[in-house]
């Protein structure tokens, strides 16, 4: 056991963890029941997957695109399940575990461990997936109940705290004048679009921007 | 089955698997310059988005309410490097408070 591996991965899981407030809030807003709101949680568990789904769809946006943005914003666990597979070399339901849990923090934390060796890398892995999972899921359901129990989501400015919960995932990508030249089209595209477009829509255009930006880009 | 319990469903079995297939294929295909390029932009496009309708728009029409002074703070919070907690719940309070007094 790496002491300094498991303080991180709990502070990881703890601040991450404690968000869930925020989501579980989210999806009562949006017109999603608690049992649904739980299940995101459960069984997505990805941050910006599932505040896009609540998103879109709490904007009047039909099922399809609300999975479409949640899968776009989803491609990047594949590629930390690629980067985590040598490493975890893991078989079977542990292979099932492993996929549930490999998220941003899960992947970040054992890569950050990678001066400490493979060993301290898994246990980042794991301690950091699992206690994310736990305490997501545990807020969650706190977050949904507060909410049911507030009434009037406008009262209470959760339809504030969403997009500021959105902002607040976007900011750390933000890391030159580059993203954020993208990050201000996209922005004002989606707004211009909404009117002319069914809910959903304008923001999965708004890959398309991506893919455009990171093709003529200068590696 | 309503539009609702399908995007629970959909997205959940969606981002399974996308993150077990990470599991299973080599790794070689994905790991082309370009696509991971693409890769990290994509996020930062959805997202943005996402705070631009979420903010300004409502049933899809354009509105310029309470939440746009919650996301301002929050972007001010933000840039004072506060933690996303105390970003989330200024702009929650901010919005809050005009809601109630105006």
């Amino acid at each position: 056991m790496f002491r300094a591996t498991a303080t991180q991965s709990l502070s990881v899981s703890f601040a991450v963890g404690l968000y869930g407030i925020a989501f579980g809030a989210a999806g009562i807003t949006a017109g999603f029941s608690i049992l649904q709101t739980c299940l995101l949680s459960l069984l997505t568990f990805s941050g910006a997957s599932q505040f896009a789904v609540v998103g879109v769809m709490g904007a009047g946006g039909t099922a399809l695109s609300g999975i479409a943005t949640a899968s776009l914003l989803g491609i990047r666990n594949t590629l930390y399940g690629l980067r985590m597979a040598p490493l975890l070399q893991v078989r079977g339901w542990k292979k099932v575990v492993a996929a549930q849990i490999t998220i941003d923090e899960s992947t970040g934390v054992a890569i950050g461990q990678e001066d400490l060796g493979p060993a301290a890398m898994k246990q980042g892995f794991w301690l950091t997936g699992i206690g994310v999972y736990v305490l997501w899921n545990f807020f969650t359901l706190l977050g949904a109940l507060g909410a049911q129990a507030m009434g009037n989501p406008s009262s209470w400015g959760l339809d504030a705290a969403v997009p500021a919960a959105f902002l607040g995932l976007v900011w750390p990508r933000l890391l030159g004048r580059f993203e954020r030249t993208l990050a201000i089209t996209a922005l004002v595209l989606a707004i211009l679009l909404t009117p002319y477009m069914p809910a959903g829509l304008p923001i999965i255009f708004t890959a398309l921007l991506a893919v455009i930006f990171g093709w003529k880009a200068r590696a | 089955m309503n539009q609702l319990w399908i995007g629970v469903i959909g997205a959940s079995i969606a981002l399974f698997a996308l993150r077990y297939s990470g599991y299973l294929v080599p790794e070689k295909y994905l790991t082309n310059p370009r696509m991971l390029r693409i890769n990290t932009l994509i996020p930062i496009a959805l997202l943005s988005a996402l705070v631009g309708v979420q903010t300004l728009t409502e049933k899809g029409k354009w509105v310029i309410d309470q939440r746009v002074a919650g996301v301002l703070v929050a972007l001010i919070a933000l840039r004072l490097k506060a933690p996303y907690f105390v970003v989330v719940i200024s702009a929650a309070l901010t919005s809050a408070l005009i809601y109630r007094f105006k």
